[in-house]
């Protein structure tokens, strides 16, 4: 029998989602003074209108719902779910104004794609959009990449017990400290860090590849922001092309690289653990993986011939495969080039790297690295048994972070969440179908979607059929929540409907 | 000698017809005169690979200058395609689009490569002659009015919403 839901599950969920949005509200301020001191002013009336609104939004909330009780597993994983869905609606809001986005619908998508760290996007004239709108861009994924409910978490909400379950709903099911506060402070603390780092090392290099020195530091901070968060979006329509520059090519891949690598690993490396890289498994796999798939998609580029030197093709097919596989999105070649140019054994490369993913715990999306690794070492241990004598007693072990054996409770999880990731990117596929485009292109552009990676082999435009678009937008929440509390939600409208008091 | 002379001068009026039609072959099929769009270019790239082309549209973003040469990205409204420039024709260019500006827009004939060796694989052009058609110029920015009083009307609400919250626990 499935219980409706109490109206304290509906107030305390109000009253958290309410804290969300206001907090998602005050980032809008970034922007707002970043217009002002642009001098861009509608673009700056722009975040006004989305501030106010957000905030208006925010405080009806937490004033209808006001409650003191803390938040259970399932209220949890419905607020995170919902932040997600009311960040992309009202984050949208200066992207419409803006008069770039042809519907609200796609400011939405862009909105999504941002938050939810993929990178496709729908937005017109990219090069003549203020600066204001794309540090929004960008920023939007450094709020996602870190998770929004982490930006609530280390700023709006102190000492709560209920903060664990709406951190774990987030798909950040690792703490870094025993703290849940503590571990989200401790991820911005890197962020940061790595920010003014990367922002540095990608403005110099701007300069030194004959950029104005405002416009190279303006696009240092948005391309670290999309490239650490693995998000993607870049601030001209060319994306990386537009730099035609290799040592910009070269640290960007180094960022993509730190991106994708779990926090908790990140902890280690800072705390002086640096043998923690070269023995945890998640590194192992990812750098088994990356080689095997490279080698598929340069193999297909060889039988092509489009790149006859070898130092082009590895520079064209590695750029975009690391991109694909740390979930970036970064693209230093065409859309339509993947389609036109590469043949079916590079993409089928470059899909297999964005559908497995970086590191847990990272800005990437899709199945990840530690869990092909416990699904790999199982299958292992299930030879083993096989092979062995019965009284053997057959263990597997393996190294993250510590010594761990292999629990059928962890493959089952893995096995799970990899199943709903594999179902998730057949839904795109053939809805990508059913509006008449090819195979291979519709699993392309529904891998990239529900892994948040952000290549494009061009079905993503702002002529794709709304049905679609909203696929996609689907795709992307879910695929960037992990589905634990999509799931969550789905069963409490269920309830709501069907349920017994 | 005379009828020698006849003979020289009617082989040369051969040659030279010979010759001019041997460069308008060549000229049609290497040369494409008209401007071509970013679309059909990045579309059938194969086909124009090594060509020259004629393409135009608005300079955007940055000159870069690197060493004799400079980078320019032009967007003809549907893509934007890097051109391999020389630096003086480089210093001809006052605007480049950008939110403040509307670039200068070219016509640019050049070498098109689908991935060129020189540049890392790159689909670009190597520009041989620029012509630039209309001067760009820069964007005065007008102030919204409705969006400005609609910023007021909900800081209004704004305003409304945040004292009734405090009467809630009165």
């Amino acid at each position: 029998m499935i219980l409706k839901p109490l109206p304290e599950d509906i107030k305390a969920i109000g009253y958290y989602l309410g804290k969300i949005i206001f907090g998602l509200g005050i980032t809008m301020l970034v922007p707002i003074i970043a217009g002002l001191a642009f001098g861009e002013v509608n673009p700056t009336l722009d975040f006004l209108i989305g501030i106010e609104i957000t905030l208006i939004f925010g405080l009806i909330l937490t004033k209808l719902c006001f409650t003191e009780q803390d938040l259970n597993w399932m209220q949890g994983m419905i607020v995170v779910s919902l932040s997600w869905l009311a960040a992309a609606i009202l984050g949208a809001i200066p992207f419409y104004l803006s008069g770039h986005w042809m519907s609200y619908l796609d400011a939405c998508f862009d909105a999504m794609s941002g938050f939810a760290t993929t990178g496709l996007a729908l937005v017109q004239d990219l090069d003549h959009l203020s600066r204001t709108h794309n540090l929004w861009r960008h920023l939007i994924m450094f709020i996602g990449g870190q998770g929004i409910v982490i930006v609530a978490l280390s700023f709006f909400v102190r000492g709560m017990s209920g903060a664990l379950r709406m951190y774990v709903g987030e798909a950040r099911d690792e703490k870094i400290l025993p703290n849940v506060i503590h571990t989200a402070r401790f991820i911005w603390l890197v962020s940061v860090v790595y920010l003014i780092l990367g922002t540095l090392a990608l403005g110099i290099t701007g300069v030194l590849s004959g950029m104005k020195p405002l416009n190279a530091f303006f696009h240092g901070v948005c391309v670290f922001m999309a490239a650490f968060d693995t998000g993607g979006f870049a601030p001209q329509s060319q994306n990386i092309l537009y730099y035609h520059s290799l040592p910009f090519e070269i640290i960007t891949v180094i960022i993509m690289f730190m991106g994708a690598i779990n926090f908790k690993l990140h902890y280690h490396l800072w705390t002086g653990n640096r043998r923690e890289i070269l023995k945890n498994i998640e590194t192992r796999i990812f750098f088994i993986s990356i080689l095997i798939t490279f080698c598929i998609a340069a193999f297909g580029l060889t039988q092509t011939g489009i790149y006859p030197k070898a130092i082009v093709l590895f520079r064209k097919g590695f750029y975009q495969l690391i991109s694909g596989h740390t979930g970036t999105g970064f693209m230093t070649i065409y859309g339509r080039q993947f389609i036109n140019e590469w043949n079916h054994l590079a993409l089928v490369g470059i899909i297999c790297a964005m559908a497995l993913g970086g590191s847990v715990s990272s800005t990437t999306g899709a199945i990840k690295m530690l869990r092909i690794g416990i699904i790999l070492k199982a299958l292992l241990e299930d030879i083993k048994r096989i092979i062995l004598p019965d009284r053997a007693a057959v263990i597997q072990k393996f190294h993250h972070i510590q010594e761990m054996f292999v629990e059928d409770k962890q493959v089952r999880a893995a096995l799970l969440i990899t199943l709903a990731y594999l179902v998730l990117y057949g839904l795109g596929t053939i809805m990508g179908m059913l509006f008449g485009n090819p195979f291979l292109e519709s699993l392309f552009e529904s891998t990239s979607a529900a892994a948040n990676v952000g290549l494009s082999c061009g079905i993503t435009n702002t002529g794709m059929p709304g049905l679609l678009k909203l696929t996609y937008i689907f795709q992307m929440w879910a695929g960037r929540l992990e589905f634990m509390s999509v799931f969550t939600l789905i069963g409490f409208f269920v309830a709501l409907i069907k349920g017994r008091r | 000698m005379k009828k020698f002379k006849i003979i020289i001068k009617n082989l040369k009026f051969y040659i030279l017809n010979f010759g001019f039609t041997f460069c308008m072959l060549n000229f049609t099929f290497n040369c494409y005169a008209q401007s071509i769009s970013s679309t059909e270019l990045i579309n059938n790239a194969k086909l124009y690979d090594g060509k020259i082309v004629t393409y135009e549209g608005e300079v955007i973003g940055d000159v870069m200058v690197r060493g004799e040469y400079a980078w320019i990205n032009v967007n003809d409204g549907k893509n934007v395609v890097g051109i391999w420039i020389d630096k003086n024709s480089a210093k001809d260019i006052l605007y480049a689009g950008s939110y403040e500006s509307r670039g200068d827009w070219l016509e640019i004939t050049g070498v098109f490569r689908r991935a060129c060796l020189e540049h890392g694989g790159d689909l670009d052009i190597h520009a041989q002659a620029i012509l630039k058609i209309r001067q760009g110029r820069r964007v005065a920015e007008r102030l919204n009015m409705g969006k400005r009083n609609l910023v007021f009307v909900l800081f209004g609400v704004l305003c409304l919403v945040w004292i009734l919250k405090p009467l809630k626990f009165k």
